[in-house]
């Protein structure tokens, strides 16, 4: 994944903190993603994943650091702000009503309008449902009626149905936090699948998951927070899973060397 | 995250999509074929117990459409505050505020009609206040501000008025409340097919407030509120706007079921609406809309109302005690609130 030299990256984040009163969440991250690439980010329980892209999206507000966005300082001021600028995030069920059918979800707050006898905004039903159909083809999502209420989905469904509601609307990065925990086998692997067809799209991806065989297998690269700091920064295909998990337990990386210093 | 590794076989999955979506039809249709039911029901004691079909005429018909109307605005206005999950406790009440308002207006000299627009807008403040307070004070549950607005609201009534009742109101008033459309006859005679002004009104509302909750962005999103707030927080929508709408509109709709009633009564009562809250919560509850949220329609709302109108009417005819209608009543709501909940859990597999 090369990068044009006189292009910026996608999104960077400097000098990233975060304290919650005494609760330092975060500490001094920086963080590159670049288009097209899909970024794991893992570590422990606890270790700042979340509260990170909550900063990313908006949610939190860091304080310290910034946020460049294609090489231009941002501040979002709620999700609502860094989706306008083509962040989305996919929450775990969050984000999607279940009394409401799917292409509703994902055309939810943003309805294309059509007048009727010039008089009346109404919303435009065709161009939800098409809208909705051909989005959910493009990212070979299975699911055959978009008129179907999210409530009567599996999990898998509903997971897709948000990552596409997600990109629907020129998304150019998704984060994903946990998407494949509360979901059986098989659908996990159609999520990756949808992953993966996002990079293919164009869209970069962030990754949050406890399941690093899910990490390794999708992510180009593998970043691991350790209480709050970022320990390492690594290439998928120069690293393995033994080396992130040491990284991710502590044993390996600034957080033990500190310790060994510490303990002489 | 508990339920980990179970993949389920395809075909019981398939069977229990199907089943969902007959628990989809049976939330659109269920409703009509619980008053279908019960007018069976009511015509087949009848002619057994009285050997008469009374209840099934066109005459008893027109009766239970008379008997529906100034309550009907209340229940749509209900439902609006229970499809995003809340409740309006003070419908009754602004009721009467408004009642009292438009009638005083009227005595006042002001025409019929800005009259109305007072007593409109007397509601809608009402509603406004409701709205205010849970969305700026953040008040824990819209019960909280709705609870005291019942109190606010009579009180004003009962300062404006005395406590006393003002009798007559213009004949606008009479012609929404209490007039006659005659079908196929230009005059009405004896004979003629009569059908209550008052019902019209409220079937033009109820056909208007659906268009609106399903045709127009603002109706979806206070469908979304009610669903799933966050996810409607997340999607741009402003929720504090959506909700403070809606208990607006909430209190305007009182203000127009106070209108009808002034014109049915021909008067400005300071008790009215008293406990009319409960009606139009049970109208709801019964036309299959959840306290939950996000459910139900004003069709359901309608059939609700009928519902609760042909009990009463049923039972008299019947010669039934007429405290074995609240017993029904309660019985019907302690039903449908059951089917709610069932319907919930075979959602959540
Ligand atoms: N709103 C909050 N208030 C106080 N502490 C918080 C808040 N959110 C997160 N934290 C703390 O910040 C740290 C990082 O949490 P989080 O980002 O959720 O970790 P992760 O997602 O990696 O499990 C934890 O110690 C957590 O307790
Ligand atoms: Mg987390």
């Amino acid at each position: 994944m090369m990068e044009n030299a006189s292009q910026p990256p996608l999104i960077e984040l400097r000098g990233i903190s975060k304290y919650f009163g005494p609760v330092r969440a975060l500490e001094n991250v920086n963080l590159v993603v670049n288009r097209r690439q899909v970024v794991g980010l893992v570590g422990d329980n606890g270790a700042g994943k979340s509260t990170l892209m909550k900063i990313l999206t908006g949610a939190y507000q860091p304080t310290f650091g910034e946020i460049l966005l294609e090489g231009r300082p941002v501040h979002f001021a709620s999700p609502h702000e860094s989706r306008l600028a083509g962040i989305e995030m996919v929450y775990q069920d969050l984000a999607l009503a279940g009394n409401l059918s799917i292409a509703a979800n994902i055309y939810l707050g943003r309805e294309p309008i059509k007048r009727q006898w010039g008089l009346f905004r109404f919303m435009d039903e065709k161009r939800i449902e098409n809208g909705s159909r051909e989005l959910l083809e493009r990212l070979k999502i299975n699911i055959p009626n978009v008129k179907a209420r999210v409530e009567n989905l599996s999990g898998g469904q509903r997971q897709s149905v948000a990552i596409a509601r997600a990109t629907a609307f020129n998304a150019k990065l998704v984060i994903m936090d946990e998407p494949t925990a509360a979901l059986a086998v098989k659908e996990v692997a159609k999520v990756l699948e949808t992953v993966l067809n996002l990079r293919a799209h164009g869209v970069a991806v962030i990754l949050i998951s406890h399941r690093m065989q899910d990490v390794m297998s999708v992510a180009d690269r593998i970043i691991v927070l350790y209480e709050g700091a970022k320990v390492a920064d690594l290439e998928r295909s120069k690293t393995n899973l033994d080396e992130i998990v040491a990284y991710i337990v502590g044993s390996k990386g600034s957080a033990a060397q500190a310790r060994a210093v510490a303990e002489g | 995250m508990s339920q980990s590794g179970t993949t389920p076989a395809a075909t019981p999955a398939k069977t229990a999509v199907q089943l969902r979506g007959l628990g989809e039809l049976f939330e659109r249709v269920g409703i009509l074929i619980v008053l279908l039911v019960l007018i069976a029901l009511i015509t087949i004691v009848e002619r057994l117990a009285n050997g008469t079909a009374y209840f099934l005429s066109i005459e008893n018909f027109s009766n239970i459409a008379r008997q529906i109307p100034w309550q009907a605005p209340l229940a749509l206005g209900e439902f609006l505050a229970i499809l995003t999950a809340g409740i309006d406790l003070s419908v009754g009440s602004v009721l009467a505020l408004a009642m009292m308002s438009t009638v005083i207006a009227a005595h006042a000299g002001v025409p019929a009609i800005p009259a109305m627009l007072i007593g409109l807008a007397v509601g809608a403040a009402c509603g406004a206040v409701n709205g205010l307070a849970l969305t700026r004070l953040r008040l824990p549950h819209p019960f909280i501000p709705t609870l005291a607005m019942v109190y606010i609201a009579r009180g004003l009534t009962n300062l404006l008025s005395n406590g006393t009742p003002i009798l007559r109101v213009p004949w606008e008033f009479r012609v929404l409340g209490a007039g006659n459309v005659c079908l196929f006859t230009f005059e009405c005679t004896p004979t003629s097919l009569r059908i209550p002004v008052p019902f019209i009104v409220v079937v033009l509302l109820f056909v208007g407030f659906g268009i609106f909750l399903t045709r127009t962005r603002t109706g979806r999103h206070i469908y979304a509120v009610g669903g799933n707030p966050q996810a409607a927080l997340y999607s741009g929508i402003n929720v504090n706007k959506i909700l403070t709408l809606v208990y607006i509109l909430s209190g305007a709709l009182a203000a127009v079921g106070a209108i009808l009633l002034a014109g049915r009564t021909n008067s400005g009562e300071p008790q009215a609406g008293v406990g009319t809250e409960l009606v139009a919560i049970a109208a709801v509850i019964i036309g299959g809309a959840s306290f939950f949220g996000g459910r139900g329609n004003v069709f359901g709302v309608f059939i609700g109302l009928v519902i609760m109108g042909v009990i009463g009417n049923g039972l008299n005819i019947l010669g039934v005690q007429p405290f074995w209608q609240q017993v029904a009543i309660g019985v019907i709501i302690l039903l449908v609130a059951t089917l709610d909940v069932v319907r919930r859990r075979t959602n959540r597999t």
